[in-house]
This record gives structure tokens, C-alpha cells and sequence, in this order.
């Protein structure tokens, strides 16, 4: 019997689909499917569809029907999908989130999406590599050794106007020209998947889902480069992308895809993973390299750059996970088509890990030059719980806080820059009126702070430094002149540290200051969170017209700090209270509130 | 068979099997790229890094056991002591920051009656803060052992909390 005829079931089992149950799902799917004796099902695995707030997701293709992806199927909705769905061949509606043929509730959530990074996420088993080939998988590669050379590869990329995706944006056909004319026979091509940033899993969604694709563009670089060996560096954090990865490069040495001879050609590519150990700064390329070394992650000067002096001493060409990922894209359809989406100095498009107080948390691929707000307001529907839309916080602890003035800036790298921020590597939290500015700063720099490898000493005393302004500040024992300090500790950490981590360690601050002063001075001068966010800035009060003594918040106090009897008014003394929330988070009637 | 002896998670000194790190020492050959996956595969096998495990890589790979410790300390996946059974992790990552975790790490600590970073009298449990774990929309967000736990609150941690005693009661 054809495949074709059969019924395929797809689950979504990212990370985040997992902690949503999906695991759960696959397993209750599984045994039902035997149980009933279903024959005609094939179960199988995908990766990450990017609606994480609609997970466990769900994709049934019925024979000779177009897909429909179901929403929210946790495990007690399974009998109801083989029942009605697989078995009567008719649609839920309620929980339909996406369909080709057909409109679903998260269609708004697409719409402004363009998809090349992540155009096989979410549609293919990841751990199959028959599927990555049925979609167009390695033919870009079979291309690029059977009919270009390498200059022809790289003038390919040049062309397609492709900037590095890992932050700072260095266009990559040009990067790559310079690690193919440096002199040596031995040269090593790095994927960087470190994916530091503390709020950003672009690259863990696309080696989670797509691994081959990651592969495929590694393997083109190295040909593109004269690289034999290549390196997938990946944070330990990962360990599903870690597996996957495993998989993917097995599968594909197995069918001459990786290996000697690649078709036929006298050209080998082989790929290690290497596991990252805990540390931020590896994710810079000179402490990658370091850390693949055996040795601590410590960033060096450069020049000389990796290209002449990389790896072991070898020229070394990295690049980062969504820059690879749109390398077989490019080399398909050519670097014209890639560079007729975008704005003149930003080509193609990038991948946002949306998250924060927004109503539709999940990866989106937008072309250059949309704005934050058709992200924040369209695609990620507003703000959660109606609160008004405060900031969008880009590039992680290299990045900064854009106001929602700003919101109309267009996503491309030079806009971005002029506010302050960066594109940087993809993660955008989207705060609201209860996110405190300058606590966002201090949060930021107590990363930076604790990441700092400790080489410079601007870099490790002066974020130290910053870090104790901004905590007295939150604390409200901010001191008149602590803001002007702050902007010159900053001036001079950003210009005299070795690396990118130090040089940019400070823009969440200056930011802030710049876009929100009058918070810095509120808590400064009036010793006032207007978030009401900082601890010590604020008290729990009982609205006396709304408590109706139920005692609950009496009861969970861990520090005693509620007075008041059972059907009696409920009163916090301030002096006893930690501000731990937990009063506010029971009360049912809502009578708790923050001054 | 080379034996040391070293705490074991029970606290009683306890003979540990050297011949498991030297299998690993052998698979990973003793190359200076080898050291970080060395010590990262010792740690799975011993659950941290004992000082006669180091002395035995030192040793093995003609390292100084100086740059061994090094190493080890400045990556944060090392630990140079023992951990409880179940380890804890609450997210700190940028989403998870906004949506209150630091709320969420306190209430671990209260109803553990541990500080972030320690590991409880009864070594069942480790308390540990770390950076995004990629589950941002299901924020603030925990992971014990490889489970995921989002959307977590006060009352929230309590229930985890409660679901793992009563599993360690009846095993
Ligand atoms: C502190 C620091 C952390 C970085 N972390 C990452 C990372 O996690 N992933 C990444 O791809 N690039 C990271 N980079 C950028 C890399 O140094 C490098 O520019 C990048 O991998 C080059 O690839 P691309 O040209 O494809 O962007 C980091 C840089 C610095 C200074
Ligand atoms: S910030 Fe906590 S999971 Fe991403």
C-alpha cells in the first residue's frame, strides 16, 4: 500500500511542544492508534511550527486532503481527533490553528510571515532524512559541486546581499572569500550554535527542526571555502538539538551526503558536534575556538581574524545557524531572489524568538523591513491581558529597549542601530507598563556581569561597577549624579574592552537612560517604582471594600504579615511583608493591590 | 581496579570505580581538544567532578591539574561538589525575568528551605538558576531533572514540590 493513501499524523515535539505536553500526546496517540488497530495512521515527529503559545500542536494530512494543524491537543483530546478526524474524515473546527484550504484561528499569526529560514520547521520529521529529501533537501549542495566552483559559490552569496545572522551582520560571501584566499591547506569550518542570549531560541528551533538544512549549508561553505572538516559548536543546554544533530549527520554519511567523494566529487566534508559548557562568551568566535580547544573561553584581539588564524591555527570560516540555514535557499533560487526581499541594505529576511507580555509567544521570519509594531501588534496580537505596549527589547544583553514610540522603525540592521539597539541574533521581548525600565537594565548587566570572562578590566570591573549603581537604584537608595555616572562608566567600558561582549555590554543601560529617564530619576528622586515593579519601592495593600475576609491570604503568608480575622477585613503590615506575591497571586476576590 | 574514595550522594565515603573514567579517557583519546568532553561525560558518570577524577585526567592527559581546575571553573555545567538527586532549575532568562522569576526561585527556596545554588539536608534536591531554556511563551519556567514545568506561580512550585516527595515516599 502507497504512503500516499495512508493517514499522517504529525506531532510537534520541540522543546516547548514538550513542555506543553506533547510528548505526552505522541505517547497516548501511540498506544490508541494500536489499541483500535488503525493501520492506515502513520505517526510520525516533527519539530517546532513556531506557535509556541498553542502547543501541543498537531498536523493530520487525511489521503488526498490538504493538512490541517490542530491547537491545544493535549493528551485528553487524542480520542476526540481519531474519532472525528482520522476515523469520520471531518474537521474540528474549534482547534483548527492553520490549514491550507481552509481559515484558522492563528492565520493572522502568518500572514505577514515570509518563510526561508524556517520554511521546513514544523512540516518535517526532523530524524528522517527521507523527508528533509522530499522537500528539495541537499539538491542545493549537488548543485553547487556539480555545476559552480567555489568562487561561483560565494559570489553566489555575495550577491544575495546575506549579512551573519549571529549579531554583528558581516555580509558572508565576503567573509567566506577571505578564509578561501588565505594561504593553508587545512582550513575548518564553525557553525555557531551557542545561542547565548538569554531570551532567544531561534537557532535551538531550527536544529531542533530542520538539522539537515543546517548541514547542507555547512557543507556548501566548506566547498565554498576548501574546508574539509567542520565543527558544530552547540550549547549543552540543547540536548534534543544535540541528538538531533547526531541523527542528521549519521543519516547523512550514511547516503554520501557527508563523507569522501561527496557525488561523485572528489570533495569530503565531515562534521563534529562539539557541546558548549556553560559559558556566554563562547558564543564570540575567537572564544569558541578556545573552548573547542580544550581551554578556557577567553576571548584574544583580533586581527589576526579567524580567517587567516582560527582554529588550531588553521584559517577558519564560522558562521552562525540562521546564516547556514539560508545557504541551499540562496543557492537554489539564486542570490537575485534573496535580495529582492528586504530594504536596500538588508537582504532576506530574519527569525524572531517572540516572547514576553505578548498575546502570541513563539519564532516568526519576517522580510527585512517590516516594522516592530506589525510584529508586536499583527503577528504577535498585542499585548497580554490588555496592558498598554511599553518597549520591545532586542538583542539580549548586547541590544536594547526600543520605546513604543519608536514602534514604527522598520526591522532592518542600519534602523535598528540608529536607536540604540541592534538587530542582534533574534530574541524580542516586548515588555508592558508593569515591566520596570531600570530593573530590565540591572537585569542585563547582572548578566553581562556574571558572563564577563574577566580578561579586561573594563569589562570585568567596570560592569561590576554599573551593576552596583543600578541595584542601588532599584533598591531606591539611587544617588543624585548616579544617572551621568552611570553614561560615563558606560562610555568608557564600551570603548576600551577586548571584545564584543564588554563593547556592547552597556546598551541596555544607555537605552534605558535614554528613552526612559524620568524613570531612573523617579526612583531616584522620589524613591518610586512607576512600574511598581522594584521591591523596595512598593507595598501590598487590602482594598477594605473589596476583602471579604476569606482568610486565604492569612493563610499562605509565610511571614505572618497579614493581620485580620475570618470574615473581617485583612490589613498587611508593611514592616513584616517580603513582597513575595503570594497573598496577591490567592486572593480570589482581587482585593490585593500594589501602591 | 582503581579505586578512591569520595563522598557518595548519601554521604557516607564510599569506594568509586576509576576504570569508568579511564574507559572515557580511552574513547576520547588524550588530545587538549578531548579535555571539555572528558570532564563533561566524567560528570555524567559521577554526577560531579570528585578531585581524584581530575588528578586521574590531569595525569592522563598531561595536563597540569592547575589548568584542569581552570577549566572546570570557569564553565558554569562543572560542579566540584555532589548534587542532590533531583536537580532544579528555574529559568532567569529574559522572558522569564519579566514574568517573575525571581518570585518563583524564592518560593523553591522557601518551600525547600534551601538558598539558589545549594542542595537540600536530605540531598534530594539541588536549586539552581539558569538562563533561557528556550520555553520563553510558557514563561516563568522551571525544569526538574528533563522535565519542563511553565506558567508556574507560588502555588504552582508548592504542587511540584509535593508531587516529587510523594514519588520519593513510595519508591
Ligand atoms: C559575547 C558574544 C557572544 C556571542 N554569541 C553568539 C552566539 O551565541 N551565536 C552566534 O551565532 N554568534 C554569537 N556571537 C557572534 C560571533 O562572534 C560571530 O560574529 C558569529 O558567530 C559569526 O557568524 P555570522 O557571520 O554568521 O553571524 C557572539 C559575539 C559576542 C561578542
Ligand atoms: S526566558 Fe525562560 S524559557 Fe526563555
Amino acid at each position: 500500500m502507497a504512503t500516499a493513501e495512508k493517514t499522517k499524523i504529525l506531532v510537534g515535539l520541540g522543546a516547548c511542544g514538550i513542555a506543553a505536553g506533547a510528548q505526552r500526546t505522541m505517547d497516548s496517540l501511540k498506544q490508541r492508534i494500536d489499541e483500535l488497530r488503525m493501520d492506515n495512521v502513520e505517526l510520525g515527529v516533527s519539530g517546532c511550527m513556531g506557535m509556541c503559545y498553542r502547543e501541543p500542536l498537531v498536523e493530520v494530512t487525511l489521503p488526498g486532503k490538504h493538512s490541517v494543524v490542530y491547537s491545544g491537543l493535549t493528551e485528553e483530546r487524542v480520542d476526540r481527533l481519531l474519532d472525528e478526524v482520522v476515523s469520520k474524515g471531518q474537521i474540528i473546527e474549534d482547534w483548527v490553528a492553520k490549514a491550507d484550504d481552509m481559515a484558522g484561528s492563528e492565520d493572522a499569526f502568518f500572514e505577514k510571515q515570509h518563510r526561508i529560514v524556517l520554511r521546513n520547521c514544523g512540516k518535517i520529521n526532523p530524524e528522517n532524512i527521507d523527508d528533509y529529501l522530499e522537500v528539495g533537501g541537499y539538491t542545493a549542495l549537488k548543485k553547487a559541486l556539480e555545476q559552480m566552483n567555489p568562487e561561483q559559490v560565494r559570489d553566489e552569496v555575495t550577491k544575495s546581499g546575506l549579512r551573519g545572522r549571529g549579531g554583528a551582520g558581516f555580509p558572508t560571501g565576503i567573509k567566506w572569500g577571505f578564509c578561501a584566499g588565505a594561504p593553508g591547506d587545512v582550513k575548518y569550518m564553525i557553525c555557531n550554535a551557542d545561542e547565548g542570549d538569554p531570551g532567544a531560541f531561534m537557532d535551538r528551533s531550527v536544529l531542533e527542526s530542520d538539522p539537515h538544512a543546517v548541514l547542507e549549508g555547512m557543507a556548501i561553505a566548506g566547498y565554498a571555502i576548501g574546508a574539509k572538516q567542520g565543527f558544530i559548536y552547540c550549547r549543552a543546554e540543547y540536548p534534543i538539538a544535540i541528538r538531533r544533530l547526531g541523527i542528521a549527520i549519521e543519516q547523512a554519511m550514511e547516503r554520501g551526503f557527508l563523507g569522501d567523494g561527496i557525488f561523485g566529487t572528489d570533495f569530503s566534508f565531515k562534521i563534529k558536534i562539539k557541546e558548549g559548557a556553560g559559558a556566554f562568551v563562547c558564543g564570540e568566535e575567537t572564544a569558541l575556538m578556545a573552548s573547542i580547544e580544550g581551554r578556557r573561553g577567553m576571548p584574544r584581539l583580533r586581527p589576526p581574524f579567524p580567517a587567516i588564524e582560527g582554529l588550531w591555527k588553521k584559517p577558519t570560516n564560522i558562521n552562525n545557524v540562521e546564516t547556514l540555514a539560508n545557504i541551499s535557499w540562496i543557492i537554489n533560487k539564486g542570490g537575485d531572489a534573496f535580495a529582492a526581499l528586504g530594504t536596500e541594505k538588508s537582504k532576506g529576511t530574519k527569525v524572531f524568538a517572540l516572547a514576553g507580555k505578548i498575546n502570541r509567544g513563539g519564532l516568526v521570519e519576517v522580510p527585512m523591513g517590516v516594522t516592530i509594531r506589525e510584529v508586536v501588534e499583527h503577528i504577535g496580537g498585542g499585548i497580554k491581558d490588555g496592558k498598554r505596549f511599553k518597549a520591545v527589547q532586542m538583542g539580549g544583553p548586547s541590544g536594547g529597549c526600543i520605546p513604543e514610540e519608536l514602534a514604527d522603525t522598520s526591522i532592518d540592521y542600519d534602523s535598528l542601530n540608529r536607536t540604540g539597539a541592534i538587530m542582534g541574533s533574534g530574541g524580542m521581548v516586548v515588555l508592558d507598563e508593569s515591566t520596570c525600565m531600570v530593573d530590565t537594565a540591572r537585569f542585563f548587566l547582572n548578566f553581562t556581569q556574571e558572563e564577563s570572562c574577566g580578561k579586561c578590566t573594563f569589562c570585568r570591573v567596570g560592569t561590576k561597577r554599573m551593576l552596583q549603581i543600578l541595584e542601588r537604584i532599584t533598591e531606591g537608595k539611587g544617588r543624585e549624579g548616579d544617572i551621568e555616572l552611570l553614561e560615563e562608566l558606560a562610555a568608557t567600558v564600551k570603548k576600551a574592552s577586548l571584545c564584543g561582549l564588554g563593547q556592547t555590554a552597556p546598551n541596555p543601560v544607555l537605552t534605558t537612560i535614554r528613552y526612559f529617564r524620568d524613570e531612573y530619576e523617579a526612583h531616584i528622586k522620589e524613591r518610586k517604582c512607576p512600574a511598581k515593579s522594584c521591591r523596595a519601592l512598593i507595598t501590598y495593600k487590602i482594598n477594605p471594600d473589596i476583602c471579604d475576609g476569606c482568610h486565604v491570604c492569612h493563610r499562605v503568608c509565610p511571614v505572618d504579615a497579614v493581620q485580620g480575622d475570618k470574615k473581617e477585613v485583612h490589613s498587611i503590615n508593611p514592616d513584616l511583608c517580603t513582597r513575595c506575591g503570594l497573598c496577591k497571586e490567592r486572593c480570589k476576590p482581587g482585593a490585593i493591590f500594589i501602591e | 581496579m582503581d579505586t578512591s574514595s569520595i563522598p557518595s550522594s548519601s554521604g557516607n565515603v564510599e569506594r568509586v570505580n576509576l576504570d569508568v573514567l579511564d574507559e572515557i579517557i580511552r574513547q576520547h583519546g588524550a588530545g587538549s581538544g578531548s579535555l571539555i568532553p572528558i570532564l563533561q561525560k566524567a560528570q555524567d558518570a559521577y554526577g560531579y567532578l570528585p578531585k581524584e577524577v581530575i588528578e586521574r585526567i590531569s595525569r592522563s592527559l598531561l595536563v597540569p591539574s592547575s589548568s584542569v581546575y581552570g577549566v572546570v571553573t570557569f564553565y558554569a555545567q562543572f560542579r566540584l561538589k555532589p548534587v542532590g538527586k533531583h536537580i532544579i532549575r528555574v529559568c532567569h532568562g529574559t522572558a522569564c525575568h519579566v514574568a517573575g522569576a525571581e518570585k518563583i526561585t524564592e518560593a523553591f527556596a522557601r518551600d525547600l528551605q534551601v538558598a539558589d545554588g545549594e542542595t537540600t539536608a536530605d540531598r534530594l534536591f539541588t536549586l539552581e538558576s539558569v538562563a533561557c531554556v528556550g520555553c520563553c511563551s510558557l514563561a516563568p519556567v522551571a525544569m526538574i531533572d528533563g522535565e519542563t514545568f511553565g506558567r508556574l506561580d507560588g502555588r504552582g512550585v508548592s504542587k511540584v514540590i509535593k508531587r516529587y516527595r510523594r514519588q520519593e515516599r513510595k519508591d
